[in-house]
């Protein structure tokens, strides 16, 4: 086992500070808190912007599929960046869950170009399944796949009512496949749900005998379901990352300036010992991100073992570090006004998103040979 | 400036010269200092080549290779660590002359007299006392845990020469031999029955002016100095996964299905978790000091280090189950090695309770971190700039 890459390298910091400072102009808090009770709660022209101008939501694309043919380093590194500003980007489900299913299926022509299509932007996908999805779980069956055409229903899928297309685990007569929804189809219904994460947002997909391409069967569509899961576990806990990061620093920022009792709140041992304690967690955060990142580059079984401990760690992590920013601002971070809840509702969405600390701990029981009793 | 191949040829030219099969071990050791290539990042002349610090594993495994007898540094440890460092950036030309050579290579070992039994975490209270006779120091107080002062030649010590001054500023460092009759060393027997540290009493014990570090009121900048180095040792090599205490009880785990229940797989997994997110986080300090971008996670190491020490220590008396009431000995023996790994599951569980106290309680390190880390603003302080007499204690 060589040692993983757990630094940043210089492409890597290239591309974060041009995230950074596209989103210093156009995404800072007041757009955010803003946006996510307006029509449109997603940030489209955003998203376009990182399309075209940065050429970011490919990253995991290969060149000649139009993609930056970077990976799943450089895709962290942009997740961080997303994540500390909770942008309302469509980051998970399509550049990163569809994307990843689809390049698993690109053998199909329909699956490549489609692929294609999300990573310049001009289309938008989703993978649909429930965004609590663990990628050890068993491969769905709400959706039947009978005569070429889909019928079933899924909750929760991620980015679903700005997804032009779905990548749909479905049951056929011969099995699980993976099948190529084109959400304008007839027969697809979107429903809303109102979210508890107003910046990543969720919606039930019904399906009612829709056609669609099958692109993947049997167990290469359950190896590609897995991969995409695993793949976006793993990035996932790189979004926490930057987005515990934040809420620190902000902290910080606050404490620092905010006097009572003739002092500075952050001078208070009870105060700047709690932020200690997030810090180092967040030191520690970052290294296994960064390592789930680095084996995810790889095909090998490290990868597993390396996300199960990155996402079981980052997921609590993150949710710690959005409750202290909250606690720590006192009553400004109970109001509305204070972008407080909106840190903590992705904060506390992700740590249920793809899988809770218990199920991966369960992986790490079965990859690190730790039986149950 | 020295590469790696450049370090191979001199290793290998100093070989061929001194055969380590042939040569007395002591002339062995000190040819190697002679020769540059003890620390080689010291200075031509004090042991070393002014290399890079990182190419010291390259001297370091070229000489394992051959089976060439080594300074046998755990014996030295702080020597190594803290006195030769601080003695080579404070001391005079003469006094560094005098001590490095014989600490590498270990003919005079050295211990630490800071801490004191009213100034623990509060270092800068210390009480003992050095007064000015002539050409000589003369020194009143007691000294507390102190490892290695029963085998120790020398000592580094920081005395109060100044009580009218406050706090800071009234202290000195000095140089003790640990041979002068005004220096008795007891162990101190601590709650795992052993006694792996010591006090030590100074009742008018002399030290010539010329073994003091530094000017007359400098010794707690120096001190800090000596502190710093005691933080720069972590790090070390890659390590592999479920070494150290998670990989102890994992084994357990594996081989004694009788003992699983379903609350402690929980608490296995979460403590298997923490052990390889510490594990990874310091190879990642580890890239960050090979790639010349220290970070500050050290300290956090060290936390982190405590807390998972303690609460797997705890857990393992609980998987045992029956085994986990007995303790193997509660004699007062001289330990070695203090090595967590090497005795029983009950001494593990009181020794690490140490983990969190020693070289700075975790309270005190996460002072450190808010306010050097993260910039928070310090307590309010009543004693900084109080002449040390009039301090309450």
């Amino acid at each position: 086992m060589s040692s993983p890459n757990l630094l940043y390298g210089e492409v890597e910091q290239e591309l974060r500070d041009s995230v950074r400072s596209l989103l210093r102009d156009r995404c800072d808090w007041t757009a955010v808190l803003a946006r996510c009770e307006s029509e449109h709660p997603y940030d489209r022209q955003l998203w376009s912007t990182l399309a075209t101008d940065l050429g970011v939501t490919g990253l995991l694309v290969p060149e000649e599929l139009g993609g930056a043919g970077a990976g799943p380093r450089e895709l962290a590194v942009l997740a961080e960046e997303l994540g500390s500003s909770v942008a309302p980007v469509p980051l998970l489900g399509s550049a990163v869950m569809a994307t990843s299913a689809l390049l698993a299926c690109s053998e199909a022509s329909v699956a490549s170009e489609a692929v294609t299509t999300l990573a310049t932007g001009s289309a938008v996908g989703t993978v649909a399944v429930p965004l609590t999805t663990a990628p050890d779980d068993p491969f769905p069956e709400s959706v039947r796949a009978q005569d070429a055409t889909l019928s079933g229903t899924v909750p929760t899928v991620v980015d679903l009512e700005v997804a032009d297309k779905a990548v749909v685990p479905a049951i056929g007569e011969d099995g699980p496949g993976l099948y190529l929804l084109d959400s304008s189809a007839p027969g697809v219904t979107r429903t809303p749900i109102t979210p508890l994460d107003l910046t990543r947002r969720i919606g039930t997909l019904e399906l009612d005998r829709v056609p669609a391409p099958r692109v993947a069967t049997g167990p290469r569509a359950e190896r590609a379901l897995h991969h995409a899961l695993t793949t976006a576990a793993g990035v996932l806990a790189s979004e926490q990352v930057g987005l515990a990061q934040h809420c620190l620093d902000s902290t910080v920022d606050y404490v620092r300036t905010r006097y009572q009792f003739g002092r500075a709140v952050g001078s208070f041992q009870a105060v700047k010992h709690r932020l200690a304690d997030l810090w180092a967690g967040i030191s520690t955060a970052r290294a296994v991100a960064r390592d789930a990142a680095d084996a995810l580059t790889g095909s090998s079984e490290e990868a597993g073992i390396s996300v199960a401990v990155a996402q079981s760690y980052c997921c609590d992590l993150v949710v710690l570090a959005a409750e202290e920013h909250l606690q720590l601002h006192g009553g400004i971070g109970m109001t509305w006004e204070h972008p407080a809840h909106l840190y903590l509702g992705r904060a506390k969405s992700s740590q249920l998103t793809l899988g809770t600390a218990e199920r991966h701990r369960n992986t790490i029981a079965t990859l690190g040979a730790l039986p149950a009793p | 400036m020295v590469d790696a191949d450049e370090l191979r040829t001199r290793v290998r030219r100093f070989l061929s010269e001194h055969d380590p099969a042939g040569t007395d071990r002591l002339d062995f050791l000190r040819a190697r200092f002679d020769a540059g290539l003890a620390w080689v990042h010291y200075p031509v002349g004090l042991g070393g080549i002014d290399a890079p610090r990182a190419l010291q594993t390259v001297v370091d495994e070229e000489f394992a290779a051959t089976g060439a007898p080594d300074n046998d540094p755990l014996t030295n440890t702080i020597g190594l660590g803290m006195a030769a460092p601080t003695i080579l950036g404070h001391g005079t030309e003469e006094q560094r002359r005098r001590f490095l050579r014989p600490l590498w290579t270990g003919e005079e070992t050295w211990c630490q007299l800071f801490s004191e039994p009213g100034a623990g975490s509060d270092l800068a209270a210390l009480s003992t006392r050095a007064v000015r006779e002539g050409d000589e120091w003369v020194l009143d107080g007691q000294k507390v845990w102190t490892s290695l002062a029963h085998t120790a030649r020398w000592a580094i010590l920081v005395a109060r020469t100044a009580p009218g001054a406050p706090k800071h500023k009234g202290l000195t460092y000095f140089l003790c031999d640990m041979t002068d009759p005004g220096v008795e060393v007891r162990p101190l027997r601590q709650i795992t029955g052993e006694a792996e540290f010591n006090e030590v009493f100074l009742s008018g014990a002399r030290i010539p002016d010329s073994q003091r570090l530094g000017e007359v009121g400098q010794g707690w900048r120096i001190a800090m100095d000596t502190l710093m180095n005691e933080r720069v040792a972590i790090g070390g090599g890659n390590t592999a996964r479920e070494q150290g205490m998670i990989g102890i009880v994992s084994e357990t785990w594996r081989q004694r299905p009788e003992l699983r229940t379903p609350g402690l797989h929980e608490r296995l997994l979460r403590l298997w978790v923490e052990s390889e997110a510490a594990r990874v986080t310091s190879e990642r300090l580890r890239q960050q000091l090979v790639a010349g971008q220290p970070g500050p996670e050290g300290s956090a190491a060290k936390l982190a280090f405590a807390r998972l020490n303690q609460l797997i220590s705890g857990f393992e008396l609980e998987l045992l189950s029956q085994q986990g009431l007995s303790y193997d000995d509660w004699s007062l023996r001289r330990p070695d090695s203090t090595e967590l790994t090497s005795r029983s599951p009950g001494y593990r569980y009181l020794r690490a309770k140490g983990n969190s106290i020693e070289g700075g309680t975790s309270e005190i390190l996460r002072n450190i971190i808010a306010e050097r880390v993260l910039g928070l603003p310090a307590e309010p302080r009543t004693d900084k700039d109080v002449p040390w007499k009039e301090l309450p204690r």
